[in-house]
């Protein structure tokens, strides 16, 4: 058993060693795909029937909480966004933009539990609790087929290169970084599995593995254990720096919230 | 929470074949599982699926703690006469849920 690690770590100093010189530009955009476009058939129909995407369970009890009155008496979500299938749209292709409040990007989950918080005097709820990845589902299902189109707001700028600083910034014990696998790798495999270029367009989305539907940050948390570095708390700063580098490296893609993922 | 996906036709003409689909919300908790702090999470599953249609049961099938969670199931009946469909999960303490959809038959 004590080897075990040893011999993990000494497979993938061979699969690094493998990599050519890095390549200096992110993928171009001619060359971007969707993690759909890599999945098998199967997982394909999954997420392209919503009869059969369990997300959708979570998009249903999403969109009765946009139009329940919280506790406190205060309006619903409907009560002041109206038809979300109206204001919500392209909401999710755009987001995380500049919040001025706290003066740093948010995402839609930081915005909803903002909102919740703020303006309906609701206590929070919990970072990949249920009803907030419900919510966040059902906002994200209003952009489906959008087009990523990131924020282009100047005040982002300095936080889109703190994401990019570390996507390729090496972590963990096994000293890899993120760009080492999704830039330099992608379509090669790691173990059985394909190596996709690790794009944020289906999120939240139903993972096969997880059996269940999560965050984008519970799947870069995943990534992070993977390469046995601490993975950050939910709703670090440095993960929305990192979503909003990871928006502007997948521009053009199509919104597939909620997406099905092996 | 919204607990199933129905995909049941709005209508069809009477003696077609119809395709019904039913996903349910349930972990299928296989029982051989361990918790973070190592205890065993107790079994927990749906072990038995059933459709009514037209006073009859058109569709029944037992389950087993190697179904995935979200259990789906699909399967044919005979369109005969509009009314509801009625879909019915019963887990192994006996707990019965139940989701219906209606379906319009022509002719």
């Amino acid at each position: 058993m004590r080897f075990r690690p040893v011999a993990s770590v000494a497979l993938l100093i061979a699969f690094v060693a493998h990599v050519p010189s890095a390549k200096a530009e992110s993928i171009p955009s001619a060359d971007r795909k969707s993690g759909f476009d890599q999945m098998g058939p199967d997982t394909q129909a999954m997420q392209r029937d919503d009869a059969r995407n369990p997300a959708m369970l979570a998009v249903r009890e999403g969109e009765a909480l946009w139009s329940e009155v919280p506790a406190s008496g205060k309006p619903s979500c409907a009560g002041c966004h109206r038809e979300a299938p109206v204001t919500m749209k392209g909401v999710a292709a755009r987001y995380p933009v500049f919040d001025a409040a706290s003066v740093r990007p948010i995402d839609i989950t930081g915005r909803i539990q903002q909102c919740r918080t703020e303006r309906q005097g609701a206590a929070a709820w919990p970072r990949e609790s249920g009803p907030l990845l419900a919510l966040t589902a059902y906002v994200g299902l209003q952009s489906r087929g959008a087009t990523v189109e990131p924020s282009a707001d100047t005040r982002l700028a300095s936080f889109r290169d703190q994401g990019k600083q570390f996507f390729s910034q090496r972590i963990g014990q096994l000293n890899l970084s993120c760009a080492m696998c999704h830039d330099d790798n992608w379509g090669k495999k790691l173990g059985g599995s394909f190596i996709p270029q690790g794009h944020v367009n289906g999120y939240p989305l139903f993972r096969l593995e997880w059996q269940g539907v999560g965050s984008l940050q519970r799947r870069i948390r995943n990534c992070l254990t993977g390469v046995r570095a601490e993975p950050f708390a939910y709703g670090d700063p440095v993960l929305v720096n990192l979503e909003l580098y990871l928006k502007e490296r997948g521009a053009g893609l199509q919104i597939e919230t909620p997406a099905v993922r092996p | 929470m919204a607990k199933a996906l129905l995909k049941v036709p709005k209508t069809a003409k009477k003696g077609e074949v119809i395709t019904l689909s039913a996903m349910f919300s349930h972990q299928m908790e296989t029982g051989h599982r361990r918790d973070a702090d190592g205890q065993a999470v107790p079994r927990d599953i749906i072990s038995l699926f059933t459709c009514n249609y037209d006073g009859a049961e058109v569709f029944r099938a037992d389950l087993f703690p190697a179904i995935s969670a979200y259990p789906l199931m699909s399967f044919t009946t005979v369109a005969t006469v509009s009314g509801p469909i009625i879909f019915t999960w019963t887990d192994e303490k006996g707990k019965t849920w139940t989701e219906m959809a209606e379906i319009a038959v022509e002719g």
